[in-house]
């Protein structure tokens, strides 16, 4: 038989048992929709409003939270594990806490989240940020510390600073394991996300499955699980572009 | 750092509605260890919280490692499972949480589903990367001994796949952690993550603190408790 075959086969295994379950009335529908009533309510959350918003308009503000999460991570995290892979004193001072507070998972900073900065955008905000940011701080921490020594003497013997040491070797010469880091850190970044606005937020794709949820509302939970499953494969894909880019560029 | 915590909270700088002060952190300690707090004591809490990692950790690695070291081995497996599997492994884990809560309540058995499926997709990838890794020559040796199937799931196969198999656990551990607490924030009877919801509804900056310690705390000593197996497991490695 051949593998395609067994692919297929594969495959409509797994939404026939749905289907079938579904339909054979074990089960209310409420519980398990068909795989075709989660499709409809998918479309029908696109066109119509669902708890103040269509499904598009509630992704956009998960993205728009998820945007600004990530970007504060790469903006604070990168240049932080660059330097610390310079500054010996920095790499002393920050390890300690960093990996002390690495243990804690990015949920459990959801009750401080909302205690200091609230549950619409800043709350969301900064667990996306405590997800994304450990990547960005190893990876880039982890590149500096492996330039080859060659370079950092060759640029000594040109006289470079400590400043531009970090901005004209060190940099170009981490960013693959930058960008390695940078897809681990979105797809944490993207799952703290969805945590945060289970439990706080008023708007947003987790917001949609926690109201679909409380409505018993299978098939709008599904639709909703379907979305960020979507949306997370766009920014991996994306990122993973990026990736190739860059090593295009280097060789 | 401890020194600028308790400096600037003595001075009131940092409003104790905000950030607790270090003697606040202490007393909110003392009261959950001794007296309780959100209907159980601190290891009460902790207990709960690392049992139910524990069930549902055991029971991905129980259906996950040997589906994906099955995927690994027979092509025709793979091609029977994959399509499937790759539809549901985009989907994060905490993004099942409110469909396991739709269907088994806000209970213990939601919660043991949710890092079911967290723990799931990472002992899966792994442990078929595992067997891929192995190479192949190594097979068709074992196969010209004329050894039996089973001999070659246990002597080859599984050693073979074992480092990337463990790093997959250690991953899967994680995130089974992360998604348990996640669940009990969203609602549980007891638990870390209750403390914390329980601490963020009454306004406890020194109680979510507490709570976020344990979340660390306990997280940090299973994945040490995960690395002393895998040294034990894989004594060749040493």
């Amino acid at each position: 038989m051949s593998l395609r075959l067994l692919s297929a086969i594969g495959l409509g295994a797994f939404f026939g048992l749905w289907t079938l379950i579904a339909l054979s009335g074990l089960v209310q529908p409420q519980f398990l929709p068909t795989p075709s009533a989660v499709a409809q309510e998918f479309f029908r959350l696109m066109r119509e409003p669902f708890v103040g918003y269509t499904l598009q308009t509630h992704l956009a503000s998960s993205l728009g939270r998820f945007a600004m999460g990530f970007g504060l991570a790469v903006a604070i995290g990168v240049p932080l594990g660059l330097a610390m892979g310079w500054f010996r004193t920095l790499d002393a001072i920050v390890t300690p806490l960093f990996d002390a507070l690495r243990f804690v998972a990015p949920i459990a900073w959801v009750p401080f989240a909302a205690l200091w900065f609230g549950t619409g955008i800043g709350g969301p905000v900064l667990v996306i940020f405590t997800g994304a940011f450990p990547p960005c701080v190893i990876n880039a921490y982890r590149g500096a510390k492996f330039v080859e020594p060659r370079f950092i003497e060759a640029a000594r013997m040109l006289g470079a600073g400590n400043v531009r040491m970090v901005t004209e070797v060190l940099l170009p010469a981490s960013v693959p394991s930058i960008v390695a880091g940078l897809r681990i850190s979105a797809g944490l970044g993207w799952q703290s996300l969805i945590g945060a606005e289970l439990i706080v937020a008023s708007s947003g794709i987790g917001y949609l499955m926690v109201k679909g949820q409380s409505n018993i509302s299978t098939a709008i939970v599904m639709s909703g699980m379907i979305a960020i499953g979507i949306v997370g494969v766009a920014i991996d894909v994306a990122l993973r572009a990026l990736q190739a880019r860059i090593e295009r560029h280097r060789h | 750092m401890l020194v600028a915590w308790y400096v600037l909270s003595a001075n009131q700088i940092i409003s104790p509605t905000r950030f607790p002060a270090p003697r606040e952190v202490w007393e909110a300690l003392r009261q959950i260890a001794v007296t309780g707090y959100a209907d159980a004591r601190l290891h009460g809490h902790i207990l709960h919280s690392v049992k139910l990692v524990l069930m549902g950790f055991a029971v991905a690695v129980a259906t996950g490692v040997p589906l994906g070291l099955a995927m690994g081995w027979s092509r025709r497996t793979e091609a029977l499972v994959n399509p499937a599997f790759l539809l549901i492994r985009p989907i994060p884990p905490l993004a099942w949480i409110p469909l396991a809560i739709v269907w088994l309540g806000l209970g213990d058995a939601a919660k043991v589903l949710v890092i079911w499926f967290a723990a799931f997709v990472p002992s899966v990838i792994n442990s078929y990367a595992g067997v891929r890794a192995i190479e192949p020559h190594m097979l068709e040796a074992a196969r010209m001994l004329g050894i039996g199937r089973w001999t070659l799931v246990r002597e080859v196969l599984v050693p073979g796949a074992a480092p990337m198999i463990f790093t997959g656990l250690r991953l899967s551990l994680q995130a089974c952690w992360t998604t348990l607490v996640a669940g009990e924030l969203i609602g549980a009877a007891a638990g870390l993550g209750r403390v914390l919801s329980q601490g963020a509804l009454d306004i406890f900056p020194a109680m979510i603190l507490v709570g976020m310690v344990g979340v660390a705390f306990a997280g940090g000593v299973m994945t040490w408790a995960l690395g002393w197996v895998e040294l034990r497991a894989m004594p060749w490695r040493r």
